[in-house]
């Protein structure tokens, strides 16, 4: 059963884009077959997680290779619940992109290449095979090249170029590193690498893998968007359809984390005196400068963009202290923000949609036109900023508590700091685009009075996530403490994955 | 631009290029070949025949839409990877009619040769979409 649930998080998306690739003459015929798809991927998510949670990590041979020879599935708490997390984003954007498509990109083949996506995500959530982790980025980044240029803009293209090219040069950094692991050590199962590399007297040089440790933050720090390589993300997530830049806040950089904190849990532990503190220093300088970077800006989704940045500072602030509240509050954290970012985005493009623009000094008004939007957006909004009792106050309250104990002080300072700036620019887009009259100009547009049904349920849907996360935070971060301490032990999961083999 | 000599050429090239594709594919199990070259292989033969004649043409004697051909193709792939879960191993795990033949090089056929041919259908229907549109511009 295990070896069902394991594969089915890429089989379904897989079978999704199939059909919907069969189906792409008829546009309807691939809306039913793409929304069909993504909510049995989130079936599957949450079997998996619940199996997971019963019975512990679980782990298949893809091809009934044993490991370390073949590639291995493997999933633990933390894999699982980016997996469910995955299959909610999945259904709620594709629900949103009903009607938030245009539809020339539709029929050009949005949804084959969105459920592609879903699949290279899943994917590199569910590998134990640092090669094959490199595999499922790959069509991650295929898949989200097309869905940034679908539409075919001029600025369009221009953000996406940086996009490629920045991702293109992590992907040769990663390919890179790995080249070095497997010259070293001769296997690139990340268990067998761990294994291998826990030994105390070991035969592999202290600085080659320091070296090759910094590889791997700097190739994954690209596609985190974290300190100083994050700059293509504000340049281009604010350009393609909102559902496409909602799907990306989400997942895309998240699956940068994910990288970074298995690799920095399971493998690059033998130096954590040097590399964690490199990756706390990122943290820092990553949270600083995109709350920075978002002050200044103007628009509705750039603000959120920049914003992005500044919340990767705080999930990878969780690893470089590498304690084990530590990692379950980065593992909560994560939890909170894809919600949370996807959520915002969503707003930002139902409100783009009534108000012809995401200028915030073209917007306003719009809590009078708008009321129950209104409070959608302040769900998410001041969930992002850390008020209690919504859940990103429970996010930063562990990572502020983890920090504390292990008296990194300066850190804690930064991340309350940028918390307030946070707060700050959230009740600047509150207060510039919807509590003020909306601006009289010549030639301004008034506010369409389309229906929203597509895009509010979706994100009323995440909003009562936001919620019960919110109100059920002891349940879930008693879970994810679980899902810390599996990372920071990894010897069940070493097991696990090699079982049997030595 | 049309060329006699291609234009004549391509009637013997064009069948032998695709019969040599689908030797490259048999052969791929255990020796140099497999589904994509083949699918290149086969790809390239169209891509001529767009080159003798020209893009619609070829497009009207390929019949069916490329892309139609890459959905089949990573059909393919999802079935015989399926084949392993439904015989109750884990997905993709091979299989075979005739294992005992593999050792004197003769064509074994099972889920790897199901696999190859999905990942040659999804090759030539990709490389055609590609190439078809460029051609039409």
């Amino acid at each position: 059963m295990t070896d069902l649930l394991l594969v089915f998080p890429v089989l379904v998306p897989m079978l999704t884009a199939v059909l919907a690739l069969l189906a792409y003459r008829s546009l309807h015929g691939q809306r039913t077959v793409s929304m069909v798809g993504a909510a049995l991927v989130f079936a599957a998510d949450i079997a998996l997680l619940i199996e997971v949670v019963r019975n512990g990590i679980a782990a298949t041979r893809i091809g009934n290779w044993p490991a370390p020879y073949g590639i291995t599935f493997v999933a633990d708490e933390f894999s699982a619940l980016m997996l469910a997390l995955t299959g909610l984003i999945g259904f709620a954007v594709a629900l949103y992109s009903l009607a938030g498509i245009e539809r020339e990109s539709e029929a050009f083949g949005y949804h084959p290449v969105y459920h592609f996506l879903l699949m290279g995500v899943s994917g590199a959530f569910l590998t134990g095979d640092l090669f094959n982790l490199y595999v499922w980025f790959e069509v991650m980044l295929v898949a989200s090249f097309v869905l940034m240029a679908l539409g075919g803009e001029r600025r369009q293209m221009q953000g996406a170029i940086k996009y490629v090219a920045l991702n293109l040069i992590s992907s040769i950094l990663f390919l890179a590193a790995v080249g070095i692991l497997y010259g070293m050590a001769g296997t690139l199962n990340m268990a067998d690498l761990a294994s291998k590399f826990s030994v105390s007297d070991s035969e592999y040089s202290r600085s080659v893998l320091r070296t090759t440790s910094m590889l791997f933050i700097v190739a994954f720090g690209i596609k985190a968007a974290a300190f100083p390589l994050f700059f293509w993300l504000p340049a281009s997530y604010h350009l393609p359809a909102p559902a496409v830049s909602a799907l990306f806040a989400g997942l895309l950089t998240k699956v940068g984390v994910y990288a970074l904190i298995r690799v920095f849990t399971l493998i690059f532990v033998q130096d954590t005196g040097y590399t964690h503190t490199v990756i706390l220093v990122i943290a820092g300088l990553t949270m600083a400068t995109g709350v920075l970077g978002a002050v200044s800006q103007n628009e509705f989704r750039r603000i959120l963009s920049f914003h992005i940045v500044s919340q990767i500072g705080y999930m990878i602030m969780g690893l470089g202290l590498f304690t084990p509240l530590g990692l379950a509050a980065s593992v909560f954290y994560i939890a909170h923000h894809i919600i949370v970012k996807t959520n915002l985005f969503l707003v930002s493009g139902a409100v783009e949609r009534i108000g012809h623009s995401s200028d915030l000094k073209v917007l306003g008004g719009l809590y009078r036109a708008r009321p129950e939007l209104s409070m959608l957006f302040l769900v998410p909004a001041l969930s992002l900023a850390g008020l209690p009792p919504l859940s990103g106050f429970f996010a930063k309250l562990g990572l502020v508590k983890a920090g504390l104990i292990q008296e990194q002080y300066l850190i804690v300072g930064v991340a309350l700091a940028v918390s307030l700036l946070t707060l700050f620019s959230m009740m600047k887009i509150w207060n510039e685009a919807f509590w003020k009259a909306k601006p009289e100009r010549a030639g301004m547009l008034a506010y369409s009075d389309v229906h929203l049904r597509y895009q509010l349920t979706p994100i009323g849907l995440l909003a009562a996530v936001t919620l019960s996360i919110g109100i059920l935070a002891g349940p879930v971060f008693g879970f994810a403490e679980r899902a810390g301490n599996q990372l920071f032990q990894p010897a069940d999961y070493i097991r696990v994955v090699l079982g049997g083999v030595r | 631009m049309k060329s006699l000599i291609l234009h004549t050429a391509i009637r013997i090239v064009m069948p032998l290029l695709l019969f040599f594709s689908v030797f490259l594919l048999v052969r791929g199990h255990n020796r140099p070949g497999g589904g994509f070259v083949a699918g290149l292989v086969a790809a390239a033969s169209w891509a001529l025949y767009a080159v003798a004649h020209d893009a619609p043409a070829a497009r009207q004697a390929f019949r069916i839409d490329p892309r139609v051909l890459i959905g089949v193709g990573l059909g393919v792939i999802l079935l015989s990877g399926v084949a392993g879960l439904l015989a109750g191993r884990p997905f993709l795990a091979g299989m075979w009619l005739n294992p005992e033949f593999a050792a004197s090089g003769e064509v074994v056929v099972g889920t790897p040769l199901i696999f190859d041919t999905g990942v040659y259908l999804a090759v030539v229907g990709v490389v055609l979409t590609i190439i078809f549109v460029l051609e039409e511009e």
